[in-house]
């Protein structure tokens, strides 16, 4: 059986669908994978197979899937990494789910993640810290850091995640597989438990750029049930490019110092895959040149202000009336959503409440939620200005390879820096993809491209193409 | 941060008071720095996809059942979700 778990979700479908292997085989194969799981990644999984089993006449023939926690599951713990939604089943299935389901996967397990999405480590769990395949002392990232682990270490072939700041692209990269952020508002948001709505985008998370494709095709569409959902253009296509024949790749110059005021903020192994990477794009026929993004250096600003905010406002809903805990003793209404919200929440989301309750408050609106959202226009304007010559943008996925767990927990500051190259693109709504360009010290490094909204098909042959070029072997992570 | 905490319903120790109070300094000393540029002539964005008057058709729908919605409620009462008293100060 081993042979199967080899196999690409793709290839997988595909011997599915020839009936080489029957779904319930496949899905007992990786069900006791995950069961076994030792890394953290799941925080439930199923019991055995549905009954009955997608045939192998649908869409994706019964092939298992890995959800983050963040997505509502009809009467399976939907908890979002929380303490305060522990043993939380919610009545209803996310609309991304439901399509998912619908087009013939099997829902294999829950997987871990931080506590509502906040967090670039899986730290912020209260189901406890996700470790990296690749270095069991190292973060897989996050925040779906779960869905990440899972995916690497191939107890799930494929899975789904949420990308508000970074959140699919960085533990992708952390972990050496494919993760993509899609335009704003390609998949809907109807069941994922809301961080910051006007932020907040589903995607895949899977082995390669083929099955991130085959995966996106079945989540994207227009739902009644979310007003801000728009249909694509054109339906999600398999990649086939060969080359990059007359691609314009540009490198922000304000986003290659990662941060530091110095410039020295990326990591020199992870420079030095992303120049290894662009070389292998030339080399595909891609012309590469620096660009220029202004106002990119403000964009973790305006992130850190116009996340918490929409998220004190949305986790406002936890108050210990209709689900979740509730923490009372014989106190009044008002101590009772009090204590319930302080002991239910972990500090980093007790922190971003806090933040956002701060920038929204009288006095201050206009000086940092207000201000935030008029650099988020000028960083629109900033994409908008660099698609006009280049097709995408690119630049390492995150600063570093994965750090050890602890590391950075002392210091929020030093996490949210974590994502200096990945919260520019959900701020402008637009798409971004990150796959592995190699290894830096035995640790995967991941290649970040971004294009114009709704370009999901051109970024996907293009990181196709590369993908081939670069060859990155990542099965070391999955014979653990 | 005890009138913030107020505002965010949220019941903190003087430990995570004191800490939080620390974090948040450092974090808005960072965000600050938005406060160089010159944004007195730029629009906001709160929405970065160009989508306008989103209409649905105003029929009513199913929606959830309510005995499966009470399943998950911490205390409910009577075909309700129950509450404490709102207290002596009636806010």
């Amino acid at each position: 059986m081993s042979a199967w778990i080899e196999l690409t979700a793709a290839e997988a479908v595909a011997k599915l669908r020839a009936r080489e292997v029957g779904a319930r085989e496949l899905f007992e194969a990786y069900r006791e994978r995950a069961a076994a799981d030792d890394l953290n990644a799941y925080t439930w999984v199923a019991d055995g197979a549905p009954d009955p089993i997608p045939g192998p006449d649908t869409r994706l023939a019964g092939l298992p899937l890995a959800v983050k926690d963040l997505f509502c599951t009809i009467g399976i713990p939907s908890q979002a990494g929380s303490k305060i939604l522990k043993g939380y089943r919610p009545p209803y299935t996310a609309t991304v789910v439901d399509k998912l389901l619908t087009a013939g996967a099997t829902l294999l397990g829950k997987t871990n993640q931080d506590e509502f999405a906040m967090g670039s480590s899986t730290e912020n769990s209260a189901f406890g810290p996700v470790l990296n395949p690749w270095d069991r002392r190292r973060v897989p990232g996050g925040s779906s850091g779960g869905s990440a682990a899972a995916v690497a270490a191939g107890i799930a072939p494929w899975a789904i995640g949420t990308d508000t700041g970074g959140s699919i692209r960085q533990p992708a990269a952390l972990c050496g597989i494919v993760g993509l952020k899609p335009t704003y508002g390609a998949c809907s948001r109807y069941g994922m438990i809301a961080f910051a709505s006007s932020l907040d985008q589903a995607g895949p998370l899977t082995r390669d750029v083929t099955d991130a494709a085959l995966l996106l095709s079945h989540m994207v569409g227009h739902d009644p049930r979310d007003s801000t959902s728009i249909a694509m253009p054109e339906p999600i296509t398999v990649p086939t490019a060969e080359d990059l024949n007359g691609i314009r790749l540009g490198i922000p110059e304000e986003l290659l110092g990662g941060g530091a005021e110095d410039g020295t903020g990326i990591e020199p192994g992870v420079r030095a895959s992303f120049e290894a990477a662009l070389k292998l794009a030339e080399g595909l026929g891609a012309t590469v040149d620096t660009c220029r993004l202004p106002h990119a250096p403000h964009a973790l600003s305006a992130y850190y202000l116009i996340a918490p905010a929409e998220a004190s406002a949305n986790l406002a809903r936890y108050d210990g009336v209709r689900f979740g805990l509730r923490v009372a003793g014989d106190a009044d209404l008002e101590t009772m959503y009090g204590r319930t919200r302080g002991e239910g929440f972990g500090p980093e989301v007790k922190r971003r409440i806090m933040l956002g309750t701060y920038a929204l408050s009288s006095g201050y609106y206009d000086a940092y939620y207000g201000a935030a959202q008029k650099v988020r226009t000028k960083i629109a304007e900033d994409f908008a200005a660099v698609f006009s010559e280049f097709h995408f943008v690119v630049t390492p996925t995150s600063p570093w390879t994965a750090f050890e767990l602890g590391a950075k927990t002392d210091d929020p500051l030093a996490m949210y820096l974590n994502d200096f190259c990945t919260v520019p693109m959900p701020l402008a709504g637009i798409p971004a993809i990150s796959i592995p360009s190699g290894l830096s010290d035995g640790l995967p490094v991941g290649f970040q491209l971004a294009g114009p909204a709704f370009s999901e098909n051109r970024l996907l042959d293009a990181a196709y193409a590369l993908e081939r070029a670069i060859g990155f072997d990542a099965r070391e992570a999955r014979s653990a | 941060m005890l009138h913030v905490a107020k505002l965010a319903r949220l019941q903190l120790d003087e430990d995570e008071l004191q800490k939080m109070a620390v974090e948040l300094s450092a974090v808005l000393d960072h965000v600050d720095r938005i406060r160089e540029l010159d944004l007195e002539q730029v629009e906001p964005t709160s929405h970065a996809v160009d989508l306008a008057g989103v209409m649905r058709a105003d029929q009513p729908i199913p929606c959830l059942d309510r005995d499966a919605v009470l399943a998950a409620a911490p205390e409910p009462v009577d075909g309700g979700f129950g509450v404490p008293s709102p207290g002596p100060s009636g806010e």
